[in-house]
């Protein structure tokens, strides 16, 4: 079984912003459910609580930025963009300020439905000028995001995994890199965040099926390694699969099919993720299959591309982890 | 920088260097230049605490939006001296005041009078709402209720720097429509950011006319108060109670001014376009005339020569 790390956010955070003293930990009323309360309490002189005001926290954040402080912004990650967009633009992503977005719950692991999923804010953080994009895929990204989100030279949104997290890499998070994961030569499946874990449950039943695959795991969301990612297209017979706890629209498969249709590769794309639709609220495995982003569609979209039955079955795939909605690994029940 | 004028004469200074430029241009942000020369000429004649301009007195032109590659990128504090940590910082919230503003960096000596030429050319720096680069701003506020909170983040940095420099806010009162307004002065009163003022244009315009008319607000001294700031009224065109409200004692709270102003002091004729003052523009050659003669004499200066 996958090692399972508890809150890994809480002890890196501080570990990290104790070490750097212009670093300020900021949160929106979200302290326990955004693994900063231990900070808060050890640290009360290093945090600011700023309450249920996140437009005036962007612009208050801004203006630390201005007199050198580097805040890190702790919320859910669907509130550091829908509510104070406006805000996020002038008063961080314009002048470039060094505020660090910390976005918790992305996409559908938070089963607090439509208001508290934040399912487009790739797209929307992708077409900001001056933004940088991180996700975390495991507990040793979570672990990493902090360092790796204070070494970026201007504003940076990090999707930030919370609770109880599996242990899948040993190596920190490398800023613009892309970890390969796998080096097949039949089909390119591409994922970031908690489509990785679903992705190499589906790899190893794929492998035992005779489908090569390379997996390729962004951290880095942008700036995007285009150049990179040509070279594995190339490497690959059949064709690219990408799956995102996102739409389908402006995140990880708009950058596949970008990188594809700038350069002219002649190959086939499949995106898998959130089609035009809203989610709403549920347990993780539930969201995950209904809305087709486990490791059961990634195979049946590898099926499609193959134009092939491959006989995988349910059985094949690795027991899908459920996560309990109450657990004391979280604050609350989202 | 040694006070060449008068805080009454630079106050005049800016209402003639607006008033020229929009009877040349058919138009201008006529209304704000009225309401707010004398808080614009007291805060940089007198109140703030400014090192030397650190920009050439003729402004750059465009030089680039920031970017991880535009490196000599800088924004157009400059006017207002270097960031020391003993000098206090400006911002002007409402970026359409602009106009206004730039008249008053050439009264006190900060720009060159060239730099009221390039308002609004294309290329130029001096930009009709103002930008980061224009003269004299530090952020964008163009988009209205930012400055505020912006100015309490400063604020907060500079006092947790051990910085002695005090935070300025110029705002106008249109912005207090702003729910954002009301979460920056709830934040200043919860961290007891004192270290942070404000002085508020309440001309009572808006872009649709009169406030009254579009979104009423209130009791604005008292809602300051009650959203936990130190809040003074006073008469805006009375430099000395501006003096005086400075002097307030605020500990643990922001200050803010509350300042009542008429929207054609000093330009009367403009009554005669009440409510509609947000931007003026000339509704035929003929008014034009008529404000030129009218308004010149008021301010003391001959007519405006210009092209109909």
């Amino acid at each position: 079984m996958v090692e399972m790390v508890t809150r890994p956010y809480a002890g890196a955070f501080e570990k990290y912003a104790v070490a750097h003293p212009d670093v300020l930990c900021l949160s929106a009323d979200l302290t326990s459910s955004c693994e900063i309360d231990g900070f808060r309490d050890r640290h009360p002189d290093r945090f600011l609580s700023l309450g249920m005001a996140e437009q005036n926290m962007m612009s208050f954040a801004g203006g630390l930025g201005l007199a050198g402080f580097r805040p890190f912004v702790h919320t859910f990650g669907v509130f550091l963009y829908r509510r104070p967009y406006d805000q996020l633009i002038a008063s961080v992503a314009y002048p470039r300020r060094k505020v660090r977005l910390m976005g918790f719950l992305p996409g559908v692991t938070t089963p607090g439905g439509m208001t508290h999923q934040a399912i487009e804010d790739i797209s929307v953080m992708r077409s900001i000028p001056n933004m940088t994009i991180l996700e975390t895929g495991d507990a040793t990204e979570v672990e990493s995001i902090c360092e790796a989100a204070d070494s970026i030279d201007g504003p940076v949104y990090c999707r930030v995994l919370r609770g109880s997290v599996p242990r899948l890499f040993d190596t920190p998070i490398e800023v613009g890199a892309i970890r390969e994961l796998s080096r097949g030569v039949d089909v390119l499946i591409v994922t970031a965040g908690i489509a990785t874990e679903e992705a190499m449950r589906a790899r190893e039943a794929l492998a035992r099926a005779g489908v090569s695959i390379r997996h390729l795991h962004l951290h880095t969301l942008k700036p995007f390694d285009a150049n990179a990612l040509l070279d594995h297209l190339a490497a690959v017979r059949h064709g690219v699969v990408t799956l995102e706890n996102h739409v389908t629209e402006g995140g990880i498969g708009s950058m596949v099919a970008e990188t594809i249709a700038d350069h002219g590769v002649a190959k086939k794309l499949i995106r898998l993720g959130l089609k035009d639709t809203y989610a709403h609220g549920g347990s993780r495995p539930y969201l995950m299959r209904y809305y087709g982003l486990d490791a059961g569609a990634l195979v049946a979209a590898v099926e499609r591309l193959l134009d092939e039955k491959l006989g995988v079955s349910e059985a094949d795939l690795a027991a899908v982890r459920i996560d309990a909605v109450h657990s004391a690994a979280k604050a609350e029940a989202l | 920088m040694i006070n060449a004028k008068t805080t009454e004469e630079v106050a005049l200074g800016i209402r003639r260097r607006v008033f020229e430029h929009s009877i040349r241009n058919n138009g201008g942000y006529l209304s704000q230049a009225c309401s707010a020369a004398d808080q614009l000429a007291w805060l940089y004649n007198e109140e703030l605490r400014l090192g030397e301009p650190t920009l050439p007195m003729i402004p750059k032109s465009f030089a680039g939006v920031p970017s991880a590659t535009n490196r000599d990128y800088h924004t157009g504090a400059g006017y207002n001296g270097p960031p020391e940590p003993q000098c206090d910082r400006l911002i002007i919230a409402p970026a359409h005041y602009a106009l206004a503003a730039y008249a008053t960096l050439i009264e006190v000596g900060r720009m060159a009078a060239e730099g009221l030429e390039m308002f609004n050319r294309d290329g130029s720096s001096v930009e009709m709402i103002g930008a980061e680069h224009s003269p004299g701003m530090e952020v964008h506020n163009g988009t209205l209720g930012i400055g505020l909170s912006t100015g309490a983040g400063l604020a907060w940095g500079r006092r947790r720097r051990g910085e002695p420099g005090r935070v300025w806010v110029f705002m106008s009162d249109g912005e207090i429509q702003e729910g954002q307004t009301w979460e920056a002065v709830q934040t200043a009163a919860y961290h007891g950011i004192d270290n942070l003022y404000a002085i508020v244009d309440v001309n009572g315009q808006q872009c649709d006319g009169a406030m009254s008319t579009v979104m009423g607000v209130g009791d604005i001294k008292a809602k300051f108060e009650v959203f936990g700031a130190c809040a003074v009224e006073i008469d805006g065109h009375d430099v000395e109670a501006m003096r005086q409200a400075a002097k307030t004692s605020h500990p643990g709270k922001p200050l803010i001014i509350v300042a009542h102003t008429s929207p054609y002091r000093g330009m009367s004729p403009l009554k005669s376009r009440f409510p509609r003052l947000h931007y003026v523009r000339f509704k035929s050659e003929r008014e034009r005339a008529q404000m030129n003669s009218a308004i010149a004499a008021e301010l003391g200066v001959a007519p405006i020569e210009y092209t109909p």
